[in-house]
């Protein structure tokens, strides 16, 4: 690690919360599942398909034997110089030359490695023993223990390692061996918080509430089930501490701190700086030591966590432009007369993986509401996203054709596309609280589109802003206005979504199961207030819902969807009392039955 | 805000205090016989014993501690053992290098791991696999052994920064600026390595949200969502991990002071612990401390302005 300091930076908070540390190649949460499980195989065979894995493992396992069989793989002992030689080249039988004492560099070189790699074990060896059980009793039992030892952790963390051990020198003298154990110490927290994390959040699972009720001992409970939990991310944690502690190491024998003559990459690497004007190469070697064992590890941590956290490498599609389907668009072959306002025709959505929406036909004219009905993963609301092109990332329009406002919107550059959106065609999300940016207020989060699409004034965004509110039927649009999203309620963050969608005054809603996350009493409120405004300024709105009530409820014309297709449409009485195909039946038939 | 504010400041002071009584008592436990060192091997006994009387050595080292507590809380933090230089004077004296070192590394590394982190996180592709390298690489390599590498190539080899000394900002800007762009990178390159993937991992985790598809849906243009919308909810858990970072600065700066020959606090730091110069020794750990506490309550009240949320009343 770059910077010694005995804590590795934290993981990010964004992640689990104790999450091995420090900037590895992962994804975030939320990446799309698809990794294969292979836990089938062991831990090192595992490894040793991950090619990085495979490299730094072997690095580390040559770096180990030499350093291990250091006095027979020497030149010569260590400590014997003749100054006839100082600063010399590669000779016979002394293949790396000689430093400015005339020694044998790959003799200090070796034997230099049991000193770092040593005192960086015995460092790691004093943290695992410390911070592993404290982290265990801390997190099953909790309690005062826990309260305390967080405390000294969170204490031990504010310190900067190197100033400690430093200070710690000044007690205990210049024997770097004790200071690695001072270094123990210090790192740690970094097991202590990686366990206690860990366990606080298994001990309240069911499988461990179900031992304990079966009568398992605390011990048997901690060895069967949680010691198991633990032991990945401890892996990978002790290659990454064993990084920052032969750092720090050699840091500290950099400055000088070591025990006198004895070889260590720190001491060659002072040795060669104090010489950097005469002889820069003598940097070369410990630095290469150091460099490729740190390096190793820190690759030997990223490979352990793909392999045992089953990250599988997930590899990104190439986008193809969506511009490649106008071709297929202007194909499609028109089945009936379409809709001025929005009209899709054989509209198909694929994914890397596979295609999830084939071939839908659907059409909503000025003043209408239609619904779009069916199971979640019917395929509703990718063809909701392709209509307001915001698919996500790897999904792409395949092949169709969708005209919003007249306007052929398959193919059509992101720019034009986007300057349809807010104020032809608008769209209302499902769930209220994750569709408001938190950290911005209700106001600024609706003035901002107003004047970025109407290019109104703040002042008069603003005024459009509060009057919205009031259309909504928020009873204190000022004060709205002012909260931030989690000041709010769900029915109340949903009539903002509305409001937000009404802002630029579009031609189309796009209105995705709007109700589904409200209460029932809400729930009707924001549907009669939908109804309102649709009838007050003659919206179309394409309404997405699994909800047949509210289908009956609101909507003039029906499109059943089920497994990516449009299988029945008709107008909402048609569907409802007469329904043709079997799905559709079925779908009513599922609501009948529950009371 | 305010009462949050006090009542870390007050969690800080009580932290600021245990230390202290630690730090105090550890560093009395060796008996180093300051009198001895001062006054060498042949002075006699009674001397040396004056000698230690007059610096109040002969006292337990709780009541030294207490005196030291009194003093300290008052602002005066006495006087150096074995220099007899005013140990605030001292500090004083080198506190401006140590600062510009962070207040340099604090910047480069927030602008830097910014634009390296949003640029991978929304590009990705070939972008993000750069990042996502160098940051491993950043990550593994101990700073010192960038500090090396980067003076033999800009310092010994091209010569375009000199390899040693400092220039006080008072004196010249460009010599000042001179002087520490070595310094300040070498630090910055395992810091920003942290601080970029962090950024980079908030910036996906962020464009996957809710939220930032509505907002597109509103017809804004993306670099309007990036920069307004999905920055600032990044933010807040890549101030965290540069607050973090800055723990592990306070040591990277002895490191790379004492390469630099920089007359700053961890070139001090190395200098006087040698000795077991007590008035110093605990002067350094202190300004440490509260540098530490300082900064995590400033990222704090940062992380709470940038998350309405979690905004402490």
């Amino acid at each position: 690690m770059s910077t010694p300091s005995g804590t590795p930076p934290r993981a990010p908070s964004g992640t689990s919360p104790d999450a091995p540390p420090g900037p590895l190649p992962s994804e975030p949460p939320g990446a799309p599942p698809g990794a294969p499980s292979r836990r089938s195989r062991g831990v090192p065979a595992r490894v040793a398909r991950h090619p990085l894995g495979l490299v730094s493992a072997l690095l580390l396992t040559a770096i180990l034997l030499a350093v291990a069989f250091a006095p027979a793989l020497s030149p010569q002992p260590p400590d014997v110089s003749s100054l006839r030689d100082a600063f010399g080249g590669p000779a016979a039988g002394h293949p790396l030359g000689f430093d400015s004492a005339g020694r044998d560099i790959l003799s200090r070189l070796l034997h230099g490695g049991r000193n770092t790699l040593g005192g960086a074990a015995l460092a790691l060896a004093v943290a695992l023993a410390l911070g592993v059980p404290a982290g265990l009793l801390a997190g099953y039992y909790g309690g005062w223990f826990d309260s305390a030892a967080s405390w000294v952790v969170n204490m031990i963390m504010a310190l900067p390692a190197m100033v400690v051990l430093l200070a710690s020198r000044a007690i205990l003298g210049p024997t770097v061996w004790v200071l690695m154990v001072v270094l123990g110490f210090l790192v740690a927290p970094a097991f202590f918080r990686l366990v206690r994390g860990i366990v606080a959040a298994v001990r309240g699972e069911l499988y461990v509430d179900a031992a304990r009720v079966s009568g398992l001992s605390d011990t048997r409970i901690v060895a069967r089930h949680i010691l198991i939990v633990v032991r990945a991310p401890i892996i990978i944690q002790v290659a990454l501490v064993s990084g920052i502690a032969i750092g720090l190491q050699a840091g500290l024998e950099f400055l000088g701190i070591g025990s006198g003559d004895a070889p260590t990459w720190g001491a060659m690497l002072n040795e060669a700086f104090k010489n950097i004007q005469r002889a820069p190469s003598l940097l070369l070697w410990p630095g290469l030591a150091l460099g490729l064992t740190s390096g190793a590890l820190v690759l030997l941590a990223a490979a352990l966590r793909d392999v045992l956290e089953d990250r599988g490498t997930h590899r990104r599609p190439p986008r193809r432009p969506s511009r490649r389907a106008a071709a297929v668009a202007r194909a499609a072959q028109p089945h009936e007369p379409r809709a001025a306002l929005l009209s899709v025709r054989d509209l198909a959505v694929a994914y890397p993986e596979r295609q999830v929406v084939h071939g839908v036909d659907l059409d909503v004219h000025a003043g209408e509401i239609v619904g779009l009905v069916g199971e979640s993963g019917s395929g509703k609301t990718q063809t909701a996203f392709a209509i307001l092109g915001i698919l996500p990332e790897t999904g792409r329009i395949a092949g169709g054709s969708v005209t919003i406002d007249g306007q052929e919107i398959v193919g059509l550059p992101e720019r034009r596309h986007r300057a349809l959106r807010g104020n032809v065609v608008a769209y209302v999300p499902q769930e209220p609280m994750s569709n408001l940016d938190p950290a911005f207020t209700i106001g600024s989060q609706l003035v901002e589109p107003i004047r970025h699409k109407l290019g109104l004034s703040r002042a008069e965004a603003r005024e459009r802003a509060l009057d919205l509110l009031a259309r909504v039927e928020i009873a204190d649009p000022e004060r709205a206005f002012r909260s931030y999203p989690h000041e709010i309620s769900g029915g109340m963050a949903q009539r903002v979504l509305i409001a937000g969608a009404m802002s630029c005054d579009p031609k189309l809603l796009i209105a995705d199961e709007p109700t589904t996350a409200l209460d029932v009493r809400v729930q009707a409120e924001v549907l009669g207030l939908l109804r309102r405004l649709q009838r007050e300024r003659d919206l179309g709105v394409l309404l997405v819902t699994h909800n047949l009530g509210v289908v009956a409820d609101l909507c003039d014309r029906v499109a059943v969807m089920s497994e990516g297709r449009i299988v029945e449409t008709g107008t909402a009485e048609q569907v409802l009392h007469a329904p043709e195909h079997p799905y559709t039946r079925r779908l009513i038939g599922a609501v009948l039955e529950v009371p | 805000m305010a009462a949050f504010v006090a009542r870390r400041t007050a969690a800080g002071a009580f932290l600021v205090l245990v230390i202290s009584f630690l730090s105090y008592t550890l560093l009395s436990i060796p008996d180093l016989d300051v009198g001895r060192q001062l006054l060498g091997q042949n002075a006699a006994q009674e001397l040396v014993d004056a000698k230690n009387a007059e610096l109040g050595l002969d006292r337990p080292a709780l009541v030294q501690y207490l005196d030291w507590l009194a003093h300290a809380v008052r602002g005066d933090l006495g006087t150096s053992w074995f220099t007899s230089e005013d140990v605030l004077q001292a500090i004083a004296n080198r506190l401006p290098v140590t600062l510009s070192l962070m207040v340099g590394v604090t910047l480069l590394t927030a602008v830097v791991s910014f634009l390296l982190g949003v640029w991978a996180g929304v590009r990705r592709g070939a972008v993000d696999r750069f990042v996502q390298i160098f940051s491993v690489i950043g990550y593994a390599l101990p700073n010192f052994l960038v500090t090396l590498v980067l003076v033999l190539v800009f310092a010994v080899h091209l010569r375009w920064f000199p390899a040693i000394g400092y220039v006080g900002l008072g004196e010249s800007f460009p010599g000042w600026l001179s002087t520490i762009a070595l310094p300040v990178t070498a630090l910055s390159v395992g810091a920003v390595a942290g601080v970029a993937q962090q950024v980079r991992s908030s910036v996906i985790e962020v464009l996957r949200q809710d939220y930032v598809r509505t907002l597109r849906a509103r017809g804004l243009p993306p670099s309007r969502i990036v920069f307004r919308h999905v920055l600032r909810n990044a933010s807040a858990p890549a101030l965290a991990v540069l607050g973090m970072q800055f723990v592990g600065l306070l040591g990277g700066a002895v490191l790379v002071e004492q390469i630099f020959g920089l007359p700053g606090i961890g070139s001090m730091t190395v200098t006087y612990t040698t000795r077991g110069d007590i008035p110093i020794i605990m002067a350094l750990v202190m300004l440490t401390v509260i540098g530490v506490i300082a900064i995590n309550l400033v990222v704090d009240i940062l992380i709470g302005w940038l998350n309405p949320k979690g905004r402490i009343a």
